[in-house]
């Protein structure tokens, strides 16, 4: 079975930016797959040169085994795109936004278009807005109705290019609801995001780009195993110091000591000493691996492919 | 082929939903410039036997609206869908840059005939409509349409804003049509300008869709039918590969 997306030593260059210096990627069909990276790591290219959008310089980019630029016609019919920004026609409506957007893709007027349609509609909760022009909705509409034209072709690879920035927190799980939705029903999910709560909640995958490479790929699992420890966290009462043996393995930031730790049958003997040395605490809590710490450690730590 | 007829379908309604400002103005417009070019000259100025200066007007402004509108359309459709964003629901699509290209043209095209017509529908109060040739009045309007059609869509390609777009448009479109004999035969003017007209293709399309309308022409209608089909057919290709190697389009 041919990967959904299928990466091969790709470049892209932008006057004296190094967009794109490399990159090898599988994205697995039916994954729901992360990409992350600072702004102008490179995700947003590499997306757009996916869908034909952009030019690589060298290297070949297959969308579930056919080539971008060769067979660009079933390539760009295997996949949907959401823009990163909140584009939108201001002559037409919803629905005429929608239907053009089958059409482009070969999808003839008929009966089971216009079911198809309302379907998508209604699975965004835009059914009432159907006939509304796309200048009078919202910020979050117009993001929904986006989704909607990535969805109208059907294409089994869809790819949302930050797809929450700037949404609010109801619409953000209405929409995660039915992406996660499209995931179980088969599609291939790639999504690039600056939330990464939801990077790690939703994706079973994830690259982290910096500066055109992949600086880590793996899954989510192992990369908060591999890159994030759980921590002790501890707040001294005025006057306390830390005994050495602590003391030794702490990181402070904000007044807040943390230890860091694999398993829990370490915490007993971090408190024996904090009971034998005298220790007194106003807060201890323990901290679980977060996505943030991964990130925060790849993009520091590494510079260079892996 | 549902691709094409989609884009088509699209830009026709884009242009037709606005149609107060992109076909009534502009009828509007050349029938302004009739009432008031024709109240001012009709009495001193005869270009051709049998033939009032009100009668003349009426084909060339019908071509320079057909012409200007042909422009504005492709160029702001492109223009303007580069700017907000919108233009990459067009790039995403498999859609061949050939289907591309005639969608657009053709909207142009038909725009520009809606105006075209429109303004010859007005222009009957005011003037017998004489139409001795048909089918050159047809071709040189198609033709015409299609190449400034096909030069709107260079420029909006090209432009990255408004400004440069309206530069384009009223540095070279707006000269060329109104200095192509829309107003006045060649015949009348000094040699020198005489001789620069007949390198304006506007005068061309201007003289042969006259020639449509009174059988009458400055120069043979075989030889604008030429030249008009020569630019056609370099910008065509022009604007072609432009689409081909996605010039300003895909990156």
């Amino acid at each position: 079975m041919s990967p959904a997306i299928r990466v091969r030593q790709v470049t892209k260059r932008f006057g004296s930016v190094q967009a794109l210096a490399g990159v090898d990627l599988d994205v697995e069909q039916g994954e729901f797959f992360g990409l992350l990276g600072p702004n102008g790591a490179g995700k947003t290219t590499l997306i757009s040169a996916a869908a034909g959008l952009v030019r690589l310089d060298s290297g070949q980019i297959a969308i579930v085994g056919h080539d971008v630029v060769k067979d660009y016609r079933q390539a760009r019919r295997q996949l949907g795109v959401v823009p990163q920004e909140l584009v939108f026609d201001p002559f037409f409506t919803v629905r005429e936004t929608l239907n053009f957007q089958c059409g482009y893709f070969g999808i003839g007027k008929s009966r089971a278009r216009d079911a198809w349609i309302d379907e998508i509609l209604e699975n965004l909760d835009l059914t009432s807005k159907a006939n509304a022009n796309m200048r009078s909705l919202s910020g979050g509409m117009k993001r929904r109705v986006l989704v909607g034209q990535a969805l109208a072709h059907r294409p089994p690879v869809i790819v949302l290019d930050e797809p929450t920035a700037g949404v609010d927190v109801e619409l953000r799980q209405t929409l995660w609801q039915f992406i996660r939705r499209l995931n179980r029903d088969g599609h291939t999910i790639v999504l690039t995001t600056h939330y990464l709560e939801e990077a790690e909640s939703l994706c079973s995958r994830i690259a982290m780009l910096k500066a055109g490479r992949i600086v880590a790929l793996d899954s989510t699992a192992s990369l908060l195993q591999r890159f994030s420890a759980r921590t002790l966290r501890l707040r001294l009462a005025p006057g306390a110091t830390l005994p050495p043996t602590l003391a030794q393995r702490a990181e402070i930031r904000d007044s807040i000591y943390s230890i860091a730790f694999d398993h829990f049958t370490e915490i007993e003997p971090m408190l024996a000493d904090l009971r034998n040395g005298g220790c007194g605490l106003e807060e201890l809590e323990i901290g679980q691996p977060d996505l943030e710490d991964v990130f925060v450690r790849v993009m520091h730590e590494r510079g260079a492919t892996q | 082929m549902t691709g094409f007829s989609t884009l088509l379908y699209k830009e026709v309604l884009r242009f037709w939903k606005v149609g107060f400002q992109t076909v009534a103005a502009p009828v509007i417009t050349a029938l302004l410039y009739l009432l008031i070019f024709s109240h001012v000259l009709e009495a001193h100025v005869k270009v051709y036997e049998d033939v009032t200066y009100t009668a003349f007007l009426v084909p060339g402004l019908t071509m320079m609206s057909v012409l200007q509108n042909a422009f504005a359309n492709s160029s702001s459709s492109l223009i303007q869908s580069k700017v907000t964003g919108s233009v990459i629901f067009v790039l995403l699509p498999p859609i061949s840059y050939q289907a591309f290209y005639l969608a657009y043209v053709l909207a142009a095209v038909l725009r520009g005939l809606s105006v075209g017509i429109g303004v010859l529908l007005a222009t009957l109060w005011f003037a017998p409509l004489d139409c001795r040739e048909p089918l050159w009045i047809i071709t040189f309007a198609v033709l015409g349409g299609g190449i400034l059609g096909s030069l709107g869509m260079i420029a909006g390609i090209w432009a990255d804003k408004f400004d440069q777009l309206a530069a384009f448009q009223n540095f070279i479109i707006m000269p060329l049509t109104f200095l192509s004999g829309v107003f006045y035969s060649i015949h009348s003017l000094p040699p020198f300008w005489q001789r620069l007209s007949h390198w304006n293709p506007i005068f061309y399309m201007i003289d042969g869709f006259r020639y449509g309308f009174f059988g009458i022409s400055d120069v043979s209608p075989w030889l604008s039918l030429s030249i008009v089909m020569l630019c056609f057919a370099i910008l065509s290709a022009l604007t072609l590969s432009m689409l081909k190697h996605g010039y300003k389009l895909r990156a």
